[in-house]
């Protein structure tokens, strides 16, 4: 479990990113924290692994108060998946890519071995396996990046911005591929302004704006309160669009995904017919 | 990264800001030079002309409104200031051939004041010029544009640079690398996952600049002319005045005997 319990952030250069924000994340959950740019979504997430400390307040992981453990240490448990993968590949093969890791934890030989082809399989990059990273496509490459997190077998996936620059087919792969991650019992965090993205998962969103959370709630709750989003200059996804549109013939508004949308209006025409 | 952030200009406007990028390097080589000139001997070292230099450009400091960015550079600088103090003490104190302890200790902070002042002087001068300026300072100086341009562009992507390599940093500390970890070659070696990505994204951007720039038709033309021409006004003419006085007031000490240290004069 997350607790971040009042926590504020000052950057070196005098930038106050963060301002007495609360909040807990349960094992198993899926969140999404959403706000745009310079709302201090990624500040907020660097804390869950020690990569910031707080300036004041504090953050617990699974008990252990981030400011007493290294990054190391509490990366043991929080992956972290960052926005671009040419930050961090650096292998001449994949294969490396995804064992660097785990060497670094001190994981025996035959068991990196195993957990390498595992994460492999699971994002279907084994024939890429001697491969140099460099040579891959963008989305191969953020597979790669996922892979070489996921390969420790983290509790808690910290994923940040994984949609940028992902083709529909990618986004839905990665889709599936949370869903999958959840049903283990994972822990995971996506950062993001997609909304078609979120409203399609359905995760648990905390929306923030100027270094605040501005509210916490289910994605209907949230994708269909024009106003908070307003406020968070974030959009209503093209489905709640239409159906807040729509209100006046008794259509229901809070309906943000395709799968809901088409049931609804299914059953409606059938009333009116 | 701090030292970068001493050397990363601010658009403010100041006396300072507006003198002539030219005129204003002229003046950190002259105190450069100066610089260089005085530091003395194990056994008569010269630490008053430097403690001058060092306070001499104080008044520019607060002239140009830079005092903050001013002390952060100082305090980036500091931990390279301490090392060479410690470097000249230890060796000297080893190498044994000074009169004084108290000589000993002088000639170390000396040398150690010396790089400060160089510091000081090159942050002055970055802070209160604009990558712009130094470029169009260049081009006016008859350096061809490729050059300039390229010089510019370094300069300009010197706190992207840093910033990147803190986010690679971050992703590989992510994965569990220790930097700190293990013995000396270890330590080395730590330094590869956060160089090679660096170096890898260096050179894609370089690229895409590249094609950037070619497709808004950069070299186009053989003659380039500029919105904006440097000339030299009143304030830039007695900079270069003072600058030349300095110059002159410090060589004309240097022929003189060496200045004593303050041990002897302070009779210590």
């Amino acid at each position: 479990m997350i607790e971040v319990k009042d926590v504020s952030f000052t950057y070196p250069n005098d930038v106050e990113a963060l301002h007495g924000v609360s909040l807990k994340i349960q094992d198993g959950e899926f969140v999404a924290i959403m706000g745009q740019n310079g709302a201090g979504k990624t500040t907020l997430v660097k804390h869950f692994n020690g990569l910031l400390k707080p300036t004041k307040g504090e953050v617990v992981v699974d008990g252990v108060n981030t400011t007493k453990a290294s990054v190391a240490t509490l990366s043991r448990k929080v992956g972290f998946v960052f926005q671009n993968p040419d930050h961090q590949l650096f292998c001449e093969t994949v294969k490396d890519e995804i064992a660097f890791a785990l060497k670094n934890f001190g994981f025996k030989e035959n068991t990196i071995k195993k957990r390498v082809t595992w994460a492999l399989n699971l994002l279907d990059l084994k024939k890429y396996r001697k491969t140099s990273p460099f040579m891959l496509s963008g989305g191969e490459r953020k597979r790669v990046a996922l892979a070489s997190v996921l390969a420790w077998n983290p509790k808690v996936i910290i994923l940040d911005e994984p949609t940028i620059g992902q083709d529909q087919k990618q986004k839905d792969r990665l889709r599936q591929f949370i869903n999958q991650l959840i049903t283990q019992g994972k822990t995971v965090v996506i950062v993001t302004h997609d909304v078609e993205f979120v409203a399609e998962c359905n995760p648990k969103i905390v929306l923030m704006a100027n270094g605040k959370i501005l509210a916490e709630g289910s994605a209907k709750q949230i994708l269909t309160n024009r106003y908070l989003l307003t406020q968070a200059s974030i959009v209503l996804p093209q489905i709640a669009q239409i159906f807040t549109g729509l209100a006046d013939l008794g259509l229901p508004i809070d309906v943000i995904n395709v799968h809901e949308a088409k049931k609804v209006l299914l059953d409606f025409m059938e009333v009116n017919s | 990264m701090s030292v970068f952030e001493g050397l990363r200009f601010r658009r403010v406007s100041s006396p300072i800001h507006r003198l002539d990028p030219r005129v204003k390097f002229f003046y950190v080589c002259v105190l450069f030079v100066i610089t260089i000139m005085f530091g003395g001997t194990i056994n008569n070292p010269e630490l008053l002309p430097l403690i001058v230099l060092f306070f001499i450009q104080i008044p520019f400091v607060l002239a140009a409104g830079v005092k903050r960015e001013w002390a952060r550079s100082m305090r980036g600088a500091a931990f390279l200031v301490a090392f060479i103090f410690a470097f000249n003490f230890i060796f000297r104190y080893i190498y044994g051939n000074y009169e004084s302890f108290a000589l000993l200790l002088e000639y170390s902070f000396a040398m150690a004041l010396r790089f400060l002042v160089l510091v000081e002087s090159f942050s002055i001068f970055f802070l209160t010029t604009s990558p712009d300026h130094l470029g169009l300072a260049l081009e006016q100086t008859h350096v061809p544009y490729e050059f300039c341009f390229a010089f510019t562009t370094a300069v300009r992507f010197v706190p992207v640079l840093a910033e990147e390599a803190q986010t690679i940093m971050d992703a590989q500390k992510a994965r569990g690398l220790e930097l700190e970890r293990g013995n000396f070659i270890k330590r080395i070696k730590n330094y590869i996952p956060l160089l090679i990505p660096l170096i890898v994204n260096a050179i894609r951007r370089s690229l895409e600049l590249a094609e950037a720039m070619e497709s808004r038709a950069w070299g186009a033309t053989e003659k380039r002319t500029n919105l904006y021409v440097l000339t030299l006004k009143n304030s830039d003419y007695i900079l270069v005045v003072l600058s030349v006085l300095m110059l002159i007031l410090a060589v004309y000490v240097r022929l003189l005997p060496p200045i004593p240290p303050l041990t002897v004069l302070l009779h210590i």
